[in-house]
This record gives C-alpha cells, structure tokens and sequence, in this order.
C-alpha cells in the first residue's frame, strides 16, 4: 500500500475499488466509510450550491442593476449607444489612462451599470478636451470609444453632429476641428429659475468654491497644462460662465430671448455644434448646476 | 509521441473538463515502464533510498519565489505605468498595451465578442498576440504566474491547510465539471444579455482594476470568494469555478512548454500532490500509473512550480517539448 491514503484504492491491483467491497472481515468498516462517503457527498452538494449560488448572485447583482438602470450616465466620447457600448467595452481603462483632466471614472459596485464600466460624472470633472484629440478614443482597444462607427450601427437621428466641432484652443491651428461625429449628449438648462444671467446677476469668485477639485485648461492661462478651477477666480458683471468656458465654437451663447409677456431676459442657449462634454455642468457657480448635459440626449431644433 | 502517451494525452484534456482520472489499463502501460513500476513493487532498497531522502529533503522555493517575483513586478507594470505616467504597460489584464502593442485577454475578447455578436477586427490582433504568446508559454501559465487572484489565494489556501491542521476547517472537494458549466453559462449570458456579465465578477479583473485605478466596493466580492475558499473549499474558485483558467487551459494543449514527469526515481508519495492547485493532473505519479518513462503533465496545470519544488526526488521537472532533443 502507499504512504498516501488518497493513493490507496491504487496501490494494489483490486478490482472495483470505487465500489463497496462485500468483504466479511471488513462489514463495519465498511459501514463507516459508506457513511463517511455519504456525509462528504451531502457535504459536496452543499458546497456545489454555495458556490454556484454566490457566483450566479454576484454575476446578477452585476447584471440586474443595468437592466433596470434608472440613471443614465455620460459615457466617455465617442462611445457607442448604450447597449452596444455596454457589450463591447472590456473595462481595461485604457480611456482612463489617458485623460489629462481625469474625467473618465469606472463604476463601482453600487454605481448600477457594470463594475469597470467608464462613465463620466461631469458636475465633479467633466471632459474639456484638453488632451485636443479625444486621445480617450484612440486609446479604446475595442471600438467602444469610436470615431467612426462601423457601417453595422447607425446613429441614432439627431445624435450625428452637423459638422466636425471646432475647438475653440485650436482655433489658430491648420486642424481646428475634434475628430468626433457623434455627440454626448446635449447641454439643457434645466433649472432655469436658478440661473443668475436669468436674473440678471453677474458672478465674482470662484466658480465652484475653495475645495472643488476640478480642473480645466485655460488657454490664457497655459495652452498644455490643465489647471485647479478653483485657481482661476471671476468677476464678471453677467454670469456667462458656462458660455466662456465651453470649449467648443458656436455650441453655447447669452441670447436676449422674450418671454410670453412681452420682458425680455438675459439666458444661455444652446445650439446645434453642442457635443455634451459638460464644461458647462462643471463651471455653473449656482447649487445646483442650471444648466446640465442629458446623457445621449439627441440634438432637436 | 507513442501511443500509451498519445492516449494519455486525450484523456489529459477530458481530465481539463472534469472527468475524475482513472488508473490506466495494463496494455496501456508502456514496457519499460511496467518494467519500473515492477520494480519498485516491494524493494527493499529502494523504500530505504526513499526513507533517506525524504528525512534529508530541504524545502526549496525556487520556483515559487521566480513565480511570485514575476506576478509581483507584471502587475506592479500596471500600477507604475499609470501612477508614473511612462507608458510602459497601459490599461489592465483584460486589455492592455505593452509599449505600443495590444494585449487583449482571450476570456475577456471572447466575452465582448459574444456579447457584441460580432467580430471586433480591432481585438484580433491583440487577442492573436496573447494566444500565440501562452500556447508557447503554457496556457494556464498565465494563472500562476500573472493573475493576482492567484497571489491572494495562495495565501488564502495557507492559512486553510493552518487551519485544516488544527481541525478546524476541512476541505469539501466539488464536482470539477462545475468550471466547465460555468464558463458555459457566462457564455451564454453574455450572448443572451448582451453585457459582459462575467466581467462584473470576474476576481481577475476586479482585482487588477483596484490595483490599478484604486479599490472600490467590487473587493467585497473577493474578499466572499477568499473567504470561502479558507473555511470551506480550498481553492474553490481556481478549481472549480473560474472561465480564464479553463480558457486559458484549452490555450495550454498544444504548449510546450510544461512540468515533465520521470518515473524512475519517483517514491511515489504523492507529496506533489498536496501541493498542487489541480492535483487530478499529478495522477500519473500515483504508484502503477505512470504510462511511460517520461510523462507530461497535462493542459490544466498552471505550470506554478510548486511540485518542482516540493518533489524530494527530482522526478518532477520544467521542461520545453523538443528543446531537450536539439540540445
Ligand atoms: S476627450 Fe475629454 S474625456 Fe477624452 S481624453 Fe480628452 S479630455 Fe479626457
Ligand atoms: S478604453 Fe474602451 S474598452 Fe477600455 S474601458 Fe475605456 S471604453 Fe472600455
Ligand atoms: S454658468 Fe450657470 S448661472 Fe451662469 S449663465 Fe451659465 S447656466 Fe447661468
Ligand atoms: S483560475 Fe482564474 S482566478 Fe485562478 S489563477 Fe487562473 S485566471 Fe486567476
Ligand atoms: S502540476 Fe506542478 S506545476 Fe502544475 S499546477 Fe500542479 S504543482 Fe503547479
């Protein structure tokens, strides 16, 4: 016989060891370890069902929460619609990586859409394209983040961009405009009763407070280097933050616009070349933002 | 490759998908190897032989300590490349770029393919690289020498054999073939889902994630599975459950690159056995088994060492398939 109990049944040439041998001498012993046998099976159910059971939770409680997701994210640029988005990314972060002002973030657990899936939360760091190419799609390994999509998926009507966005930093080089043909999302002033240009009220400070941790490129500042929001203070006799710092031409201004009665009023409107990066969200001084970007909301004129 | 080792290896593979080994038939037992296992069968000398070398054995690490040292600095990359800013090692496990290069996991690719329903042109090429890069390397190589999972669980199953010692855990084996049911089942819901639900779970990329971009609330999950795989299973996850490694296993037939068994000096008491993360592999050093001189271990082991290591008789060795023959 071997040293090794495991190794018995084995060591010597007896046939059908896996069976209970009916051997007279050996009754009791064998009673014991059909019950010892029985106990481990019992134990071996039990723990096949643990295991499983933890696997298939954890798989749904990874899954359930984005078929009932309430809450639609901004997702980096470039990012396919929704569900082909979801299917296609891998979650290695590479979007992450090369983001000079870190707006791209990956979900947690209780986020609701996928553990690893990147989104971005633009009130705390929205995209200002800083990186001047959407270096997020370049880095996408899987076409997640795309620049074109492929011929199999269509945009949806409206979220298609008229023309390539100029941006504004690049405005004096050879290539002014982002390689994107797809949009965000689209700034919405959605609280307008808090927006200060409505009540005619100018700003002076900063824009998000002393400890907001944001960060944009100013180019009068430094043309490469993103900087603390909180570093570049205002004063401005009509709030037109959101318009000022939108990096994108044409996509935002302050319009005079006449209301039902007949008064007229200072406010920011949108326009088509809007692509949703969230500048605005982050910089809007008032608690709550008053203007906020709607995740994959199309353009409607 | 003659037969008795052609025949092996087939069984090897079914032993992959959760078949229990068996103990060969004698007709496929190769001569010179019945020869040996005649041999030993009551020799005095040699059971003092084995006596003596097992009381003279010193504990090596060799192995393990290269492994650990190569897990260690292949996700340390990771982390410094992004913390440091170099661009060395972008992205994480599931996806990466090495100086420029694509790295895409085969699990994770084959994930987002079938949730996707297409074929993504641009994972091709990195999922190409690392599939011709394991098959030379061994396929599953990739657990014990990359995988931080790996690295926790290892730790995880020490404190379990502590405290299997002291009574107060015991070891509950489950059916092999549930890996196999597994990775079916996340295929499917990543077909029926259209997500990559698998990825939500997945120790691998959790983990390499919160290396990387910094811990989140996905850990808890981790810490579940080590946490069952101390009390109640050892090694559950790796063993029975995990897609990567069975993906990863398939990649391993055709390498060769593996641990190579020789029959000769072999005492037989299966302390390799004890070590090892998928002992049904080390079946062949089981007394009789053997079915030639030599033996290659199968597709399912890591590759990780440790019965290198641990084997007082030296019958367990690293070896590359050919590579002896040229040199
Ligand atoms: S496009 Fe925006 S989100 Fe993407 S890398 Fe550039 S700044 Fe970051
Ligand atoms: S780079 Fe692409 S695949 Fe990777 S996490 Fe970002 S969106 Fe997903
Ligand atoms: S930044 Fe906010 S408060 Fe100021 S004009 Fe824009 S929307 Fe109104
Ligand atoms: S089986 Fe899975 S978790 Fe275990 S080491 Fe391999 S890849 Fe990692
Ligand atoms: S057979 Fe040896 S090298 Fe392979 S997994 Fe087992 S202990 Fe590790």
């Amino acid at each position: 016989m071997s040293d090794d109990p495991k190794d018995s049944p084995s060591a010597a040439p007896e046939p059908a060891a896996s069976s209970p041998a009916p051997r007279k001498p050996a009754l009791t012993a064998a009673q014991r370890m059909s019950r010892e046998r029985q106990q481990q099976a019992r134990r071996r159910v039990l723990h096949t069902i643990l295991l499983s059971g933890g696997v298939m939770g954890a798989a749904l409680s990874g899954w359930l929460p984005l078929a009932y997701a309430q809450r639609q994210r901004l997702r980096p640029p470039g990012a396919l619609d929704e569900k082909d988005f979801l299917a296609s990314c891998i979650k290695c972060g590479q979007c992450v990586q090369v983001c000079p002002v870190n707006a791209i973030k990956l979900a947690d657990l209780v986020d609701g859409f996928g553990v690893g899936a990147p989104y971005i939360a633009a009130r705390d760091q929205a995209c200002d394209f800083s990186c001047d190419a959407v270096q997020c799609i370049l880095a996408c390994p899987t076409g997640a983040l795309t620049y074109h999509k492929p011929d199999f998926l269509k945009p949806r009507s409206g979220a298609g961009l008229a023309a390539k966005p100029v941006l504004k930093a690049k405005q004096k080089d050879p290539e002014p405009t982002l390689n994107l043909t797809e949009r965000i999302g689209v700034a919405r002033l959605t609280r307008p009763e808090s927006c200060l240009a409505l009540q005619g009220k100018g700003f002076k400070g900063q824009a998000r407070g002393a400890d907001f941790k944001g960060r944009m490129r100013y180019m009068e500042v430094d043309r490469w280097k993103p900087i603390p929001v909180a570093d570049h203070p205002y004063d401005v006799p009509e709030c037109d933050l959101c318009v000022r710092e939108c990096p994108v031409a044409q996509a935002i201004s302050i319009e005079t616009v006449t209301l039902a009665d007949g008064r007229q009023r200072r406010q920011p409107v949108v326009h088509e070349p809007c692509v949703g990066c969230g500048v605005c969200e982050m910089v809007c001084p008032v608690e709550q933002a008053a203007i906020e970007v709607v995740p994959r909301e199309v353009w409607r004129a | 490759m003659n037969n008795p080792l052609r025949k092996r290896f087939g069984e090897q593979i079914l032993l992959m998908f959760g078949r229990e080994p068996k103990r060969p038939e004698e007709g496929d037992i190769a001569p010179a190897a019945q020869k040996i296992h005649f041999f030993k069968q009551g020799n005095r000398d040699f059971i003092a032989e084995k006596k003596h070398a097992r009381a003279h054995a010193v504990k090596k690490n060799t192995w393990r300590n290269r492994r650990w040292a190569t897990l260690i600095t292949a996700n340390l990359l990771f982390v410094l490349s992004y913390w440091l800013d170099v661009q060395l090692l972008e992205g994480s496990l599931t996806a990466s770029r090495f100086v420029g290069f694509h790295l895409i996991d085969l699990n994770s690719a084959l994930q987002v393919m079938l949730a996707h329903k297409h074929i993504i042109v641009n994972l091709l090429i990195g999922t190409g690289t690392i599939l011709v890069g394991w098959a030379l390397l061994g396929g599953r190589t990739f657990c014990s020498w990359v995988c931080p999972y790996h690295l926790l669980a290892e730790w995880a199953e020490k404190l379990h054999l502590w405290l299997a010692e002291k009574k107060l855990v015991s070891d509950a084996p489950i059916d092999r073939r549930l890996r196999v049911v597994f990775w079916l089942i996340f295929a499917l819901l990543a077909l029926g889902t259209g997500y990559t639900v698998y990825e939500a779970i997945s120790p691998t990329g959790i983990l390499s994630r919160a290396l990387i971009y910094g811990p989140g609330l996905a850990l808890l999950w981790v810490i579940a599975l080590l946490f069952f795989e101390v009390f109640f299973s050892r090694r559950a996850w790796c063993r029975y459950a995990c897609p990567i490694g069975l993906t990863y296993g398939v990649v391993g037939i055709v390498s060769p690159l593996r641990v190579k068994y020789t029959l000769e000096g072999c005492f037989h008491e299966g302390d390799c056995r004890k070590v090892c993360l998928v002992p049904h592999v080390l079946d062949t050093v089981i007394k009789g088994r053997a079915v030639d001189t030599e033996v290659p271990i199968g597709p399912d082991c890591t590759r990780c060492g440790l019965c290198v290591d641990t084997c007082p008789s030296g019958s367990l060795k690293f070896d590359v398939k050919g590579l002896s023959k040229l040199l």
